[in-house]
């Protein structure tokens, strides 16, 4: 690819826009939220952000908030990933590589179903705290 | 332990990053032998003593983990660095900010390679903080050499928003453009059995 300039980014961003805001709705309001700390790096998180772009952009979906937050506590199952989805329990997936962000945007953030094996915190404290929303 | 130089980066470029620093200076200077990095914020700085302690493994402010008694991303980098032979350097003075420098020499055979760029400077330019980073990058060969700049600033302006998955893919494409473009005058760095 030649080399870009910013100017470049920014029509080739207008172009994309007006290409996918119409039919971009299963990112909507949805947040994916890497934990980047030491333990997180190390464990490959950088691989989950690089993966969760990608896939994403296969899906055509640019909405989705990708987001880092430093270690969540959960180093033991690094790396880990926060996922929130509206009429869906705020979610932390552990043990995630490349094959479990595919499962992730396609099973939760798409169907709407969770990607059990991977489920480390949150989801029976919520459904329980708010009577299985 | 890390597996790419970048990931030193990434995970030393954000203690500069919640440092409450106005502007993160971020270089990358290679040359024939080495890769060097230097990091450097005008944040809120440390004393002398908490300079020393940061390169303790069993050392951290509490402040983000309120039970912690680790602290692994500067003594990390430190061990790496001494098992390659190669560089390291923390200057800080409290209320004016921090700057580390480190540098891998490459035909080291244990020096970790050295990673992908562009898609690490995705991960640093979308940390969630407001501060302006600037990242230069340069590369001298014996081809030549190249070099190339971005700001935070500027990316945001044109981009919108560095959070949407959208705007990253973006973003990655146009990092990845600056580094492509260094290729010609790329060497590989291969290791001295010695």
């Amino acid at each position: 690819m030649a080399k870009m300039t910013v100017e470049d980014l920014r029509k080739l961003r207008e172009k994309k826009q007006n290409e996918l805001n119409k039919r971009d709705i299963n990112g909507k309001d949805c947040q994916v939220i890497i934990g980047m700390g030491t333990c997180g790096i190390a464990a490959g998180a950088k691989v989950v952000l690089d993966t969760f772009l990608k896939v994403l952009d296969e899906h055509k979906i640019t909405n989705v908030a990708v987001t880092q937050t430093g270690c969540m506590g959960l180093c033991y199952v690094e790396p880990t990933v926060e996922v929130l989805v509206p009429g869906m329990p705020d979610t932390i997936y552990g043990k995630v590589d490349a094959d479990t962000v595919r499962k992730i945007v396609v099973q939760h953030i798409i169907d709407k179903k969770l990607v059990a094996d991977h489920v480390y915190d949150r989801p029976s404290a919520d459904i329980i705290k708010n009577g299985g929303r | 332990m890390h597996v790419f130089l970048c990931d030193f980066l990434l995970d030393i470029v954000q203690n500069s990053l919640e440092a409450d620093s106005g502007t993160v200076s971020i270089l990358i200077e290679e040359d024939r032998r080495m890769i060097r990095f230097t990091v450097a914020d005008d944040g809120k700085g440390m004393s002398e003593e908490t300079q020393a302690k940061a390169q303790d493994p069993f050392y951290t402010d509490g402040i983000k983990h309120a039970k912690r008694k680790v602290g692994l991303g500067i003594p990390f980098l430190k061990q790496t660095v001494d098992e390659t032979g190669g560089e390291f350097s923390l200057t800080s003075a409290e209320g004016k900010g921090t700057t580390v420098r480190f540098g891998f020499d490459m035909m080291h055979v244990d020096t970790p390679p050295f990673g992908d760029l562009p898609s690490t400077l995705v991960a640093v330019f979308s940390y969630p903080a407001s501060c302006e980073i600037v990242a230069k990058r340069s590369l001298s060969t014996s081809l030549g050499s190249g070099k190339w700049e971005v700001r935070r600033s500027l990316l945001l302006d044109a981009l919108g928003d560095l959070r949407s998955s959208g705007s990253l893919v973006l973003l990655e494409q146009y990092l990845r453009s600056q580094e492509d473009d260094l290729d010609a005058i790329r060497i590989s760095h291969d290791p001295e059995i010695r």
